[in-house]
């Protein structure tokens, strides 16, 4: 019968019991409000210095010398990240390269090691490595796997009956194949351009002069803001044109990923079996390898050189109290937009859920400074004060809460909430006492994960922290920019812990689905 | 309480699923509406409950109108597919969820009253099926409802638990006094257990009565194909006898002349067995045909015949029939048959 309610559900949108209740629609309306607010401030900021100030700026040759290298290194690195994430993909896939599952898992790992950790281990080994050349090298070497994985995942969905026919009719497999990855990798690509976009920590390390790192110092610089928050808008421009880009070749991925395979691919055997494990060994041994021996090395040579453990112990405390903050403010907010998101269709849903996005496609630094603009103006006394902070680890990590909300809610069907109607409890009342309980564990995994971002992030709390707090990611980043490599390991072998579990619960979960023959 | 469903009508998107939709259930009864994939009923069974708003017509449940009322107002209980049952809570705290806190004897009287006495501790995922299915309608029940909806109550199950399930769940609404709306495609399920059965095609209901009068006398081709096998041929109708290639055969329809159709019951057919040395001209034989195929299902057995005239048939006799497939056999008509003109 389930032919029947298809068909009428295909006809009748569920409405989820109709109106979106009041208790739901204001706190995610004050929410997306606050998601909204940064690029609406700094429109405001932007246009305050008049157009005059804003032309003189973005006529300055620098700022176009800025453009050029920001765009210039997330194209380079970009089509590195194809280059391999691609390739690492094939042969885990694909092949009967030796001991291709450790290399599945090895190929996720990167993903555990924060930008600024990994430049931080290179600059500590390798000195001279700082500028295009090193933020290339790190930035390549931590984002492939947004490549690899969704690449890696068509790959294990394709139908080999297609590449069958390609053959039989005389074309090239891999020509056939790259076809059909085309929307994967388009789409994993222009999530790494984003990322390198918005990197600050990273490029900061390397002492390369881009975007974000003119904005913070533009900020540091100078009483007049009107300067940083006119690049700002520049930067958000140009991730706005590559997160439209994304969406759209996102749709096709989905779609050419949907579904399993109808029976078992056939494993291509390598011709140059060493040249393969060469590339995969390598690439894991500079990506993941390299970062733990540098800190290993740093942690027994250099502790010595001026750790402090009291300044240690301070910095893991005001870390985890305000993640742990960020988390609970971030998923109280994420709540009732998550659970319209999962329920409710129509505009104004429509409109909730994508507003929750802004966090995703705009930068940390710019959403700092946004934060700073408004409490200099608006709200003195929580300017450099802890939940100014909060607030912006709310507005950044909002779209990570929201998705695990909706996802969680969507799990348990609308039917439940219905019978719970029937039975006399009003909207709210339901959402209290059914549709939250159920959905209770992945709202709790949800706001665990925004707990762990929240500790490695570094470009808003370095502009947001009150004065004197120190946490993880920022103690790093002010060791590594005094060149006390060793006073920085303790805290890059902690984030690197940290930031390992998401990961590799990530990466194993994958690997699983994708390796299975 | 009585159900009263008024000339409703619902479109989405500009395209009708209800039209004039009408629809009586007097107190304590338990009707069936039954219909085919899409035909728009399980859109009725949300505008009772208020999970979707009627564009015209209005609902009634005793004497109270709850057309614009929310589902929580309307007192209208709802027996799901697949159960639905809390999986978080016990099923005592189930049945208990639209009560009052506090209300042990009335949880214990349902799970009584649906033959779980003594689950109330378990949780839903330690239950069969069928006891979840007899959990959602002891839920439903609690807080005595004006009416109980259940919407394809019994399509989850085994086929072979469907059975038992349903005289339970019939038992435990007539001994509650519950007026009820069962939703379902199943047309043996409707006739075997409702009071009344509520044809519904194309958004409407197209005709409502006990279910032996439904079937004996449907109101057009659809209803009596849709409700029972029939053996539809072309026919031709004068004074009260609609000539057909089984004959003259007399029918109710008794002012309709002219062409049309006669629909025949597998029960009516009677086979007899025809001498090899006899012709077609043998009085008492009827109709004369070929054995195509016997299925046999132990109490009795389906015949199809292809009868010299072209057209097939399929017969319902007992179930001990000396018939094989090839047989040379006569067919004729038992009682009235239906006759529908052009």
């Amino acid at each position: 019968m389930s032919a029947t309610r298809a068909s009428d559900r295909v006809r009748a949108p569920r409405q989820g019991g109709g109106r979106i209740p009041a208790a739901l629609l204001v706190p995610s309306l004050l929410t997306a409000l606050l998601a909204l607010s940064p690029i609406g401030y700094l429109l405001v900021r932007a246009g305050e210095g008049g157009l005059g100030t804003a032309v003189r700026v973005l006529s300055r040759p620098r700022t176009l010398e800025l453009a050029a290298r920001s765009v210039g290194l997330a194209a380079v690195v970009t089509v590195l990240c194809v280059a391999i994430g691609v390739s690492l993909a094939w042969l885990v896939v694909r092949t009967d390269l030796p001991g291709r599952r450790a290399f599945g898992v090895l190929a996720a790992l990167p993903l555990a090691v924060p930008s600024y950790v990994a430049a931080y281990t290179w600059v500590a080994a390798v000195p001279d490595i700082s500028g295009f050349t090193g933020s290339v090298l790190v930035l390549t070497l931590c984002s492939y796997p947004y490549v690899y994985l969704p690449v890696a995942a068509a790959l294990s969905r394709m139908d080999p009956a297609m590449e069958e026919v390609a053959l039989s009719l005389g074309r090239r497999r891999f020509a056939v194949v790259l076809r059909q990855l085309r929307p994967s990798a388009a789409a994993g690509g222009l999530l790494v351009a984003m990322y390198v976009l918005a990197e600050f920590g990273a490029v900061s390390i390397m002492r390369l002069d881009v975007f974000t790192t003119q904005i913070y110092t533009s900020y540091r610089a100078s009483f007049d803001r009107t300067p940083a928050a006119v690049l700002g808008l520049l930067l958000v421009l140009i991730t706005l044109l590559v997160v439209v880009a994304e969406a759209r070749t996102r749709g096709r991925a989905a779609y050419a990923m949907r579904g399993s395979p109808p029976r078992g691919r056939s494993v291509i055997r390598l011709r140059a079996k060493g040249l393969a494990l060469a590339w995969s060994g390598g690439l894991a041994a500079l990506a993941v390898g390299f970062p733990l021996v540098s800190i290993g090395y740093w942690l027994a040579g250099g502790s010595s050189t001026g750790l402090d453990p009291g300044e240690l112990g301070a910095a893991v405390v005001a870390t985890l109290g305000v993640s742990a903050a960020g988390a609970l403010l971030t998923t109280a907010l994420a709540v009732p937009m998550g659970i319209i998101a999962a329920r409710h269709r129509g505009r104004t849903a429509a409109f909730l859920e994508q507003s929750s996005y802004a966090g995703h496609s705009l930068p940390g630094i710019v959403i700092a400074l946004s934060f700073v603009f408004f409490a200099v103006r608006y709200a003195e006394p929580l300017y450099q004060r802890s939940p100014l902070l909060v607030l912006a680890y709310a507005v950044l990590f909002l779209p990570a809460a929201v998705g695990a909300v909706r996802a969680s809610v969507l799990q348990s069907p609308p039917v439940l909430e219905e019978v719970a109607r029937s039975l006399g409890r009003r909207p709210l009342q339901t959402v209290r006492e059914v549709t939250l309980p159920l959905a209770f564990p992945g709202v709790l995994a949800g706001a665990a994960l925004v707990f762990l971002t929240a500790m490695k992030e570094l470009p808003a709390t370095l502009l947001l922290r009150p004065t004197g707090m120190e946490t993880l990611a920022t103690q790093l980043w002010t060791e590594t920019g005094s060149g006390a490599y060793g006073a920085a390991a303790p805290y890059a072998a902690l984030l690197m812990l940290l930031a390992a579990i998401p990961g590799f619960v990530l990466g194993r979960r994958s690997v699983k689905e994708m390796t299975a023959p | 309480m009585r159900l009263t469903v008024t000339e409703v009508a619902k479109s989405f998107g500009g395209v009708p699923v209800l039209q004039g939709c009408s629809l009586v259930v007097e107190e304590g009864e338990l009707a069936a509406v039954l219909g085919p994939s899409g035909c728009g009923k399980t859109t009725l069974l949300r505008i009772v409950t208020g999970f979707e708003q009627a564009d015209a017509g209005s609902v009634r449940i005793g004497d109270r109108e709850v057309t614009g009322l929310p589902p929580e107002k309307r007192g209208v209980g709802i027996v799901p597919q697949e159960a639905a049952l809390f999986p978080h809570l016990t099923v005592a705290r189930n049945v208990g969820f639209g009560l009052p806190r506090g209300s042990r004897d009335r949880v214990a009287e349902c799970l009584e009253l649906v033959g779980l006495a003594g689950f109330g501790e378990r949780m839903p995922h330690e239950l069969s099926g069928g006891q979840q299915q007899r959990v959602a309608l002891a839920r439903a029940l609690a807080p005595r409802p004006g009416v109980v909806l259940l919407d394809e109550p019994f399509n989850a199950l085994d086929r072979s638990l469907r059975v038992t399930v349903r005289d339970d769940v019939r038992a435990a609404l007539k001994r509650a006094g519950a007026t009820a709306v069962l939703v379902t495609h199943d047309q043996e399920e409707a006739l075997s257990m409702a009071d009344t059965v509520a044809v519904m095609r194309e958004g409407r209901i197209v005709q409502e009565g006990m279910p032996a009068s439904v079937y004996a006398t449907p109101h057009d081709l659809g209803v009596a194909t849709f409700i029972g096998e029939a053996v539809v041929l072309e026919a031709y109708s004068t004074d009260g006898v609609a000539s057909c290639t089984l004959g003259d055969l007399p029918h109710r329809a008794n002012g309709a002349t002219g062409p049309g159709h006669v629909a025949l019951r597998p029960e009516q057919f009677e086979l007899s067995e025809v001498s090899g040395l006899s012709g077609p001209s043998e009085p008492d034989a009827g109709v004369h045909g070929e054995v195509e195929r016997v299925e046999f299902f132990g109490h009795d057995a389906a015949i199809t015949v292809r009868l010299d005239s072209g057209n097939t048939i399929r017969a319902r006799t007992r179930g001990d029939v000396p018939y094989r497939p090839g047989h040379r056999i006569g067919v004729t008509v038992r009682g009235p048959v239906l006759f529908y003109p052009e």
